[in-house]
């Protein structure tokens, strides 16, 4: 029998023939990751060590990234302890404010994740690089200390789900609608402990930025990893970033699957997800005129420079509704520095949008746009738990760029073509 | 290893946000976690708990962040275990990795009452209702997570087998 592409690279980094799903397998990791909430935690167990070395300076990545800028001392003195572990221990890939980005986007930007590769982060969103054909996984921070001291990491051989988009997307509909789909059709712990691999023609079609929202949120089914093989459009992204060599692993076609789903993406209209998980996603027209107090673009979903474009084309000579607060946030500086030379900033500041530096911020309810009791945001991002972006009353609904800048126009969530019409970008 | 306190019931899908909200994540400091433990899904529960109690929820629990300051809240909040229909997959890791006590038991996270005082042999698994009927048994964990809790967690696992390879 044949093995999946998860099952490929697991073997490989295992240094085995095959792996067989159930099996607990230790696999040599090709980078490890943490941000400036889990490094510190994983720092602390690393000391217990007693170790003077990393297993490798040049493939740890520490991003502080959830509450800088620094929101406040506390914060401040996390970072620092990063930021002191970094120079203690040479680590080449500290990433500082002013020279980061939402961890999840940066890594794939800067080629530091390639395809083929095994990757653990201390974050669950980890799973984002399977987009880029590598196994990605989240883990906790004693399980980061184990990967920055011994290079290696246990994992049990997880079992796949197939999931195969048909057909072409309606004009708006995004990876991130495809995703929320999914999640709404499977449930929050619907791929519990597997790997969601997606494939398709709606998939083959579908830009790298899209990809990577796919995998972002394969953690909110449950899953151990969300997967896509490689294709040229891969060979395109990677090819002048990768900073190491790469492999492209595909699935062979007698691969064994425990699900297989099929979709008609033609029929997908833009998602919003409602409180208080993921699972909650239903058609945009079932959710319209649900009034809110602000709208997120950004995290690392949806801050990509495909989604602040989609927004910026709605926002463009509109204003934001005068009941709306909008923050964008661009996923990175390179993001940034793009969308300021597209103009794409003007736009959003000239519609009355407040535009931020690279931070997860709001997503995580941080700092930069934290809800009152009883109000309610939609979001370009992933979860939308109660509480998450503030106030245990306030409440998060979940939609792509698109819905997102429409409803920010509009004041309540709204169809981007009851905005502009057709898309002709 | 046996356990004996009172339930504290929790739904489905509870996640880590809920067990410690993101704006608590400034610290890493177990006893200023633990104050806030659960605070979103129930506000005075840090208050309330006492040593040796025991968190019964539904399936999933520990849905969301890979964050183990969830784990480290409980464990500092002084639970001694945590059954539930099932449990998403890093908090589970988390959960043995720092050597909190946990046991997926569907049965009897359906049957246990908020309020219950349960016994808990941690080494067999089995559960049981001291205030109703009942007795359950947990799935038993793989030998290897088994290893990694004999060790007292996964550094002190790494710790002994790099001094072995050394
Ligand atoms: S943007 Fe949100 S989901 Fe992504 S890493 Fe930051 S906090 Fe996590």
């Amino acid at each position: 029998m044949g093995m999946t592409i998860t099952e490929k690279i697991l073997a490989a980094h295992a240094g085995k023939e095959r792996v067989t799903p159930g099996e607990l397998v230790k696999c040599r990791l090709d980078l490890v990751l943490a941000n400036d909430i889990t490094a510190p935690v994983a720092i602390n167990e690393f000391e217990k060590l007693g170790l003077d070395r990393v297993f490798d300076p040049t493939r740890v990545v520490l991003v502080p990234d959830h509450f800088t800028p620094n929101k406040d001392i506390k914060s401040a003195e996390q970072s620092k302890r990063v930021r002191e572990f970094a120079r203690k221990f040479g680590i080449v890939n500290y990433f500082e404010v002013g020279r980061m980005g939402i961890e999840h986007c940066l890594l794939p930007e800067q080629g530091l994740v390639v395809p083929g590769d095994c990757v653990i982060g201390a974050d669950s969103h980890t799973c984002t690089y399977g987009a880029l054909g590598a196994f990605a996984t989240g883990v906790g921070s004693t399980d980061l200390a184990a990967g920055m001291a011994t290079g290696e990491c246990w994992f049990k051989v997880p079992e796949s789900m197939k999931f195969v988009f048909h057909g072409k997307l309606r004009p708006w509909v995004t990876g991130k609608d495809l995703i929320l789909h999914c999640i709404a059709d499977i449930g929050v712990d619907g791929a519990r402990y597997r790997s969601m691999e997606f494939t398709g023609d709606a998939i083959k079609a579908l830009s790298l930025e899209g990809r990577l929202t796919m995998c972002n949120m394969a953690i909110e089914a449950g899953a151990k990893n969300g997967i896509v093989s490689p294709d040229e459009k891969t060979q395109l992204y990677i090819k002048d970033r990768a900073k190491r060599p790469y492999r492209f692993y595909t699935s062979d076609p007698d691969a064994h699957y425990v699900e297989v789903r099929q979709y008609d993406a033609s029929l997908i209209e833009p998602q919003v997800a409602f409180p208080h998980l993921p699972e909650n996603a239903r058609p945009v027209s079932e959710a319209q005129g649900v009034a809110i107090d602000q709208v997120v673009i950004g995290s690392c979903t949806n801050g990509r420079i495909e989604d602040l474009r989609i927004a910026a084309y709605i926002l463009k000579g509109r204003k934001v509704h005068p009941n709306i607060r909008l923050i964008v946030i661009p996923g990175t500086q390179e993001i940034y520095l793009q969308a300021l030379r597209e103009g794409l900033l003007e736009i959003f500041v000239e519609a009355g949008g407040a535009v931020s530096t690279p931070t997860c911020g709001p997503c995580l309810g941080g700092h930069m746009g934290i809800l009152a009791k009883g109000e309610r945001a939609l979001a370009t991002t992933n979860r939308n738990f109660v509480g998450r972006m503030g106030h245990p009353e306030s409440e998060v609904y979940l939609a792509g760029p698109a819905v997102a800048a429409a409803s920010a126009v509009t004041g309540c969530i709204t169809h981007p073509k009851e905005v502009v019409g057709s898309y002709a970008g | 290893m046996r356990v004996k306190g009172r339930v504290w019931k929790f739904g489905n899908d509870v996640d880590t946000d809920l067990i410690i909200p993101a704006r608590y994540l400034n610290t890493t400091d177990p006893a200023e976690l633990a104050a806030h433990c659960m605070e979103d899904a129930d506000p005075s529960f840090a208050k309330k708990v006492a040593a040796g109690d025991i968190i019964v929820a539904g399936k999933n629990f520990g849905c969301g962040s890979s964050r183990e300051h969830a784990p480290i809240a409980i464990k500092g909040a002084g639970v001694a275990c945590v059954i539930a229909g099932s449990f998403a997959r890093i908090f589970y890791r988390n959960a043995i990795n720092i050597g909190l006590p946990i046991l997926e038991a569907p049965e009897a996270a359906e049957a246990l009452q908020d309020g219950d005082v349960v016994e808990i042999d941690l080494g067999s698994g089995t559960i049981k209702n001291l205030t109703r009927e009942g007795l359950y048994q947990a799935a038993p964990f793989p030998p290897f997570m088994q290893e990694i809790m004999q060790a007292g967690g996964l550094i002190n696992y790494v710790r002994e087998r790099m001094k072995n390879h050394a």
